[in-house]
C-alpha cells in the first residue's frame, strides 16, 4: 500500500475515525493492529521478519532489566543485612553489565544479522563474482526484503542500547514494544525514533482537538504536494536522463543533477510529512528529520539538517561510542606519541568518522555507488574541517561571511557539493557517475536551455511552469521558516479564514497539478528501499 | 469557536463546489471528433419508448440506421452501443436498459465475443462514465476494470481526469453542464465514401474457442432476456473486417442452437441487403456510412417486422412527435455533412478532422 494511493488514503481516514471513537484505552491496540495490517498488506510475509524482531528485542530488553533489577537488589539487600562495600558494589555492577552486554551483543548481532542477510547477501556474492571474474561462481539468492528493515531495524537496536545504557526501561508489554517497532507511517522510510521519545506519545490517550488533528492535516496535505506535485513530476525528466548517458551529457548532466536534487528533497521530506502529518493528526509526536537541509552553509550543517534521526543515530549509536572505546583511546594515545599532536588529534577521529560514514553509505544500499556516496561525505567533511582555519583567515582579511550575499553563495555551494555527490545515488554506477560528471566540465551544450531540449525530457512547458511554481511557494514557506524561526502554521491557525483557506487551497493544488492516478506509475518513495 | 466552524464549513463547501466544477471542466466531453465516449448518456435522455434495443459494439451503432428502421417500419429503437464494447460491458448496459423498459426484442452484435478480458482503459471509460449509477454500472466497471485502474476514479472522474488541466480546449468550456446529442438513438451517422479496401489475410486463430468469461455474459444476457420475456437476437454484422472466422460462427451457431435462440451472419447475405462496399462504407468497409446503414436497417427492419409483433409507432402520435424530432435532427446532420463534402471534399466538423 504505497502512500500516494486510494488505499493508503482510505486505511488512514478510517483509522483517523475508529481512533477517536473507540475509547482511549483501545487507541494504541488500534494502532498496533493497523500497523500490522499496513505490513500484511504489502506481504504477509514481512510480518515474520518484524515479528521476529519485535520477540528477540523484548526478550532481550526484559532480560537486560533483569540483569540489572538483580544487581540493583543484591545491592540493596547487602545493604539491609550490612554485608555492602563499594566493591561489592561495583562487583555487582560490573556483572550486571557484562550480562547485559553479552545480551546485548547477542540480539543486535541477531536483528543486524537478519538485516546483513536480507540485504546484503546478493552484494557480496556479486563482488565474489566479479572478483572471480566469474558470473555464475556463486548464484544469486532469492531473499524478501522487507519493506522498511533498514529502519525498523535500526529504531531496534536504538532501543536495545538504550535499554543497555539504562537510558530507557524496558518495555514490559510486548504489544507495546510491537507498535514501537511497527508504527505504520514511520515503517516506509522513518524517520528512525528513539523508543524515549516516542513512547512519551506513542501509548497515551489523546483526545480529538482542532489544532492537533488540522495541523497534521495540513502538514499531510503539504507532504503530498511536494510528493506528487513536484517529485512525481520531476522524475519524468530524472528518469530520461539518466537512462540514456549516451545522449544526455555536458549540461544536460547538470540538468539531471539539479533535479534529482529537487526530487530527493521533495519525495523525501514530502514523505516525512506526511509521516508525521499523520502521526500529528492521531496525537503522537514523532521526530522532526529535516530543517531546511537546503539552507546550509556547509556540510557538516547540511548534515545536521538533513535527515537528522539517521545521523543522530549514527553519532549517538557508532561514531560516540567508538571515540570512546578503550581501543581507539590506546590508539589516540599511541597516536599522540608517535605521530605527533596533528595526527594525534585526529586519527581516531578520522577512523571514527571514516566508519560511520562507511556504515551510513551501506544502510543507504547494497552497491558500491552507496559506499563511494558515503566515503565522499566523509572525504568533504574532513577536508572542510581541515580547510576550516584557512576560512577563518579569510573571512577575517575579507570581512565576507557577515555579508547576505555570500550567505546565500555559501547555500548554493553546499547544494552543488551536496547534488555533485549525490549523482553517485542518481546514476547507480561509480565509473558512469564520474564519467557523466566528467562531462559536465568538458562538454559545453549550454544551447539546451535555450532550444527548447528540455522540452524533450516528457515534461511539457506547463509542466515546468508548475513545477517552477510548486518550488517557488515551498521556496517562500522554507525562507518563512529559516528568518522567523517558525512554522507558518503557528501563524496561520489563529487565522481561521487563512488556516481553512491555506488547507483547501493545497488539497485543490494538489489534486489538480498532482503527477497521480491513472497513466501516471505511482511512485514509491526513493528512501522505501532503504 | 463560532469563527472557526463558519470558517470550516464555508471553505469545505467553496472547495467541494470547486471540485464539482472543475470536475464538468476536466471531464472528456466526446462533443466533436471522437463522440464515442457521449452515446451511453444519451439513452437516458430519449423519451420514446423502444421495443427493439440493440447491444452491442460500432457494428451496430454505426451500422444500423434507427431513423430507417422507424421511417420505413415504424420501429422505435436504441443502440446501447460503444466503441469495443466488450460482452460483459453490453450485458450490464442491457441490465441497466431494463431498470427502465422492457422491449420485446433485444439483439446483439457477437463480434465482441473474440473479447475474454477487459482490454482498453479509454474504451472503459467512453462505455461507462455515462452510464447512470446503479448495482449495474459497479458491476460493470469492476467487470472491466484493468488492473491499473480504480474504482474511486469512476466515482470520481476529477481523479481520473484532473491532468487534463493541460489539454483543455473551447468546447471543455462550452459543454461544461450540457451535451449536444452526438446520435440519433444511438446511430452515429457518417456521409462520407470511402470504398473498400483489401484488408489483410486473416492471421490463423491459436484458439478458436471463445473465452469462458465472454461466454458466460452471453449465457448471462440470454437469461436475463428470457427471464423478463425478451427475445434475444444474435448477429454478425455485414462487415468482413475484423474477420470473423469459421469456427467462431460455428460457436454462435450452436450456442443459439442450444439456447433457442436466433441467430443471423449477415455477412453471408450482404448481396442480398443490397451493400456495394465501393459506395456504403466510410472506413474502407469497417464501417457502413448512411447509405450502407439505411440498407442494411431496410433488410433487417423488414425481418423484425415480419417475425416479431412489434408496433408501428407512425400511427401513435406522441411518439410519432417524438420521432419527428430525431428525423429531423438526423436530416441536418446528413445535410450538413453533405455540404462538407460538397465544400471541403471531406468532413471537418466530424470523425477525426474534428479531434481538437
Amino acid at each position: 500500500m504505497l502512500f500516494v494511493s486510494y488505499e493508503f488514503i482510505a486505511f488512514t481516514i478510517i483509522l483517523f475515525v475508529l481512533y477517536y471513537l473507540l475509547p482511549g484505552k483501545w487507541q494504541w491496540p488500534l494502532l498496533l493492529l493497523a500497523s500490522y495490517v499496513f505490513y500484511w498488506i504489502a506481504n504477509p510475509y514481512y510480518l515474520i521478519y518484524i515479528g521476529t524482531t519485535t520477540v528477540t528485542a523484548f526478550v532481550a530488553g526484559v532480560l537486560m532489566d533483569k540483569a540489572q533489577d538483580r544487581a540493583d537488589l543484591s545491592i540493596a539487600a547487602a545493604k539491609k543485612d550490612g554485608t555492602y562495600t563499594s566493591d561489592f558494589k561495583k562487583a555487582a555492577k560490573a556483572r550486571a553489565k557484562a550480562t547485559k552486554w553479552k545480551i546485548l551483543l547477542i540480539s543486535m548481532l541477531f536483528n543486524l544479522g537478519i538485516l546483513a542477510v536480507t540485504k546484503y547477501t546478493n552484494f557480496v556474492i556479486n563482488n565474489i563474482n566479479n572478483f572471480l571474474s566469474e558470473a555464475n561462481a556463486l548464484k544469486a539468492v532469492d531473499i524478501l526484503v522487507p519493506m522498511g528493515i533498514s529502519f525498523y531495524t535500526f529504531q531496534t537496536v536504538g532501543y536495545l542500547i538504550d535499554t543497555y545504557r539504562g537510558t530507557c526501561k524496558a518495555e514490559k508489554n510486548i504489544f507495546r514494544l510491537a507498535l514501537f517497532v511497527s508504527f505504520f507511517p514511520q515503517l516506509v522510510q522513518g524517520p528512525i525514533s528513539r523508543y524515549g521519545d516516542l513512547s512519551k506519545t506513542l501509548y497515551e490517550v489523546h483526545k480529538f482537538t482542532e489544532k492537533t488533528f488540522t495541523s497534521g492535516l495540513i502538514r499531510i496535505f503539504w507532504g503530498y504536494f511536494k510528493k506528487v506535485v513536484i517529485a512525481d513530476r520531476i522524475i519524468t525528466a530524472v528518469t530520461a536522463l539518466i537512462g540514456d548517458t549516451e545522449t544526455y551529457t555536458g549540461a544536460y548532466v547538470f540538468v539531471a543533477m539539479m533535479f534529482y536534487a529537487f526530487e530527493l528533497y521533495c519525495d523525501f521530506t514530502g514523505g516525512i510529512d506526511i509521516t508525521i502529518g499523520i502521526a500529528q493528526c492521531l496525537g503522537i509526536t514523532v521526530a522532526e528529520n529535516f530543517n531546511l537541509p537546503y539552507f546550509s552553509k556547509n556540510i557538516k550543517e547540511y548534515w545536521n539538517r538533513w535527515h537528522i534521526t539517521m545521523g543522530s543515530w549514527f553519532t549517538d549509536y557508532i561514531f560516540y561510542p567508538l571515540s570512546v572505546d578503550k581501543n581507539m583511546l590506546k590508539l589516540s594515545k599511541w597516536s599522540r606519541e608517535h605521530l605527533g599532536k596533528f595526527w594525534g588529534k585526529r586519527l581516531t577521529v578520522y577512523i571514527s568518522a571514516f566508519l560511520v560514514w562507511l556504515a551510513t553509505g551501506v544502510w543507504h544500499g547494497a552497491a558500491w555507488n552507496f559506499v563511494v556516496w558515503g566515503l565522499m561525505n566523509f572525504v568533504v567533511i574532513m577536508i572542510s574541517q581541515e580547510l576550516m582555519p584557512l576560512y577563518e583567515k579569510f573571512h577575517k582579511k575579507f570581512g565576507w561571511k557577515e555579508k547576505a550575499w555570500y550567505g546565500v553563495f555559501e547555500i548554493c555551494r553546499t547544494v552543488f557539493l551536496m547534488s555533485l555527490i549525490r549523482m553517485f545515488d542518481c546514476y547507480r554506477d561509480v565509473p558512469m557517475t564520474f564519467k557523466m560528471v566528467g562531462t559536465m566540465f568538458t562538454k559545453y551544450n549550454l544551447n539546451i536551455f535555450t532550444d527548447g531540449s528540455l522540452l524533450n525530457l516528457g515534461l511539457s512547458g506547463s509542466d515546468y511552469i508548475v513545477l517552477a511554481a510548486g518550488l517557488v511557494i515551498i521556496l517562500a514557506v522554507s525562507i518563512y521558516k529559516y528568518r522567523s524561526k517558525k512554522d507558518i502554521r503557528e501563524v496561520l491557525f489563529d487565522r481561521p479564514w487563512l488556516w481553512y483557506g491555506a488547507m483547501a487551497l493545497l488539497l485543490v493544488i494538489t489534486l489538480v497539478f498532482g503527477a497521480y492516478g491513472h497513466g501516471y506509475d505511482a511512485t514509491q518513495f526513493i528512501y522505501n528501499q532503504f | 469557536m463560532r469563527k472557526r466552524i463558519t470558517a470550516l464549513i464555508t471553505v469545505s463547501v467553496i472547495v467541494c463546489m470547486a471540485l464539482a466544477l472543475l470536475t464538468c471542466l476536466f471531464i472528456p466531453k466526446y462533443m466533436r471528433g471522437i463522440v464515442e465516449g457521449a452515446l451511453t448518456a444519451e439513452y437516458y435522455d430519449d423519451k420514446a419508448p423502444h421495443e427493439v434495443i440493440f447491444i452491442g459494439d460500432c457494428e451496430l451503432y454505426e451500422n444500423v440506421s434507427t431513423v430507417e428502421l422507424y421511417r420505413k417500419y415504424g420501429i422505435s429503437s436504441y443502440i446501447r452501443g460503444n466503441s469495443q464494447q466488450l460482452v460483459w460491458q453490453s450485458y450490464y448496459l442491457l441490465e441497466d436498459a431494463l431498470r427502465y423498459e422492457t422491449p420485446k426484442v433485444v439483439v446483439f452484435n457477437v463480434l465482441a465475443l473474440e473479447y475474454n478480458e477487459p482490454k482498453s482503459e479509454t474504451y472503459n471509460r467512453m462505455t461507462l462514465d455515462g452510464m447512470r449509477w446503479s448495482p449495474s454500472k459497479i458491476n460493470a466497471i469492476k467487470a472491466s476494470m484493468l488492473p491499473d485502474e480504480n474504482m474511486v476514479e469512476y466515482v470520481f472522474p476529477f481523479l481520473r481526469f484532473h491532468s487534463r488541466w493541460q489539454e483543455l480546449k473551447a468546447t471543455d468550456f462550452k459543454y461544461m453542464f450540457r451535451r449536444d446529442p452526438v446520435s440519433i438513438n444511438g446511430y452515429y451517422l457518417r456521409a462520407d465514401v470511402r470504398p473498400m479496401e483489401t484488408f489483410p489475410d486473416p492471421k490463423s486463430l491459436t484458439d478458436p474457442e471463445f473465452g469462458s468469461n465472454a461466454m458466460n455474459y452471453l449465457q448471462k444476457m440470454t437469461d436475463l432476456c428470457k427471464s423478463k420475456g425478451i427475445d434475444l437476437i444474435l448477429v454478425k454484422a455485414p462487415i468482413t473486417y475484423p474477420y470473423w472466422y469459421p469456427e467462431w460462427d460455428a460457436q454462435v451457431t450452436s450456442f443459439a442452437s442450444e439456447n433457442g435462440l436466433t441467430y443471423i451472419n449477415y455477412i453471408d447475405k450482404m448481396d442480398e441487403i443490397g451493400l456495394d462496399m465501393t459506395h456504403d462504407t466510410y472506413d474502407g468497409g469497417q464501417h457502413l456510412n448512411v447509405y450502407g446503414a439505411e440498407k442494411f436497417a431496410d433488410y433487417f427492419g423488414s425481418y423484425l417486422s415480419e417475425n416479431y409483433d412489434l408496433t408501428d409507432y407512425r400511427t401513435v402520435p406522441e411518439v410519432a412527435a417524438i420521432w419527428a424530432e430525431k428525423e429531423d435532427l438526423y436530416n441536418r446532420i446528413l445535410e450538413q455533412q453533405l455540404a462538407e463534402l460538397e465544400q471541403y471534399g471531406e468532413l471537418m466538423n466530424f470523425g477525426k478532422n474534428a479531434i481538437e
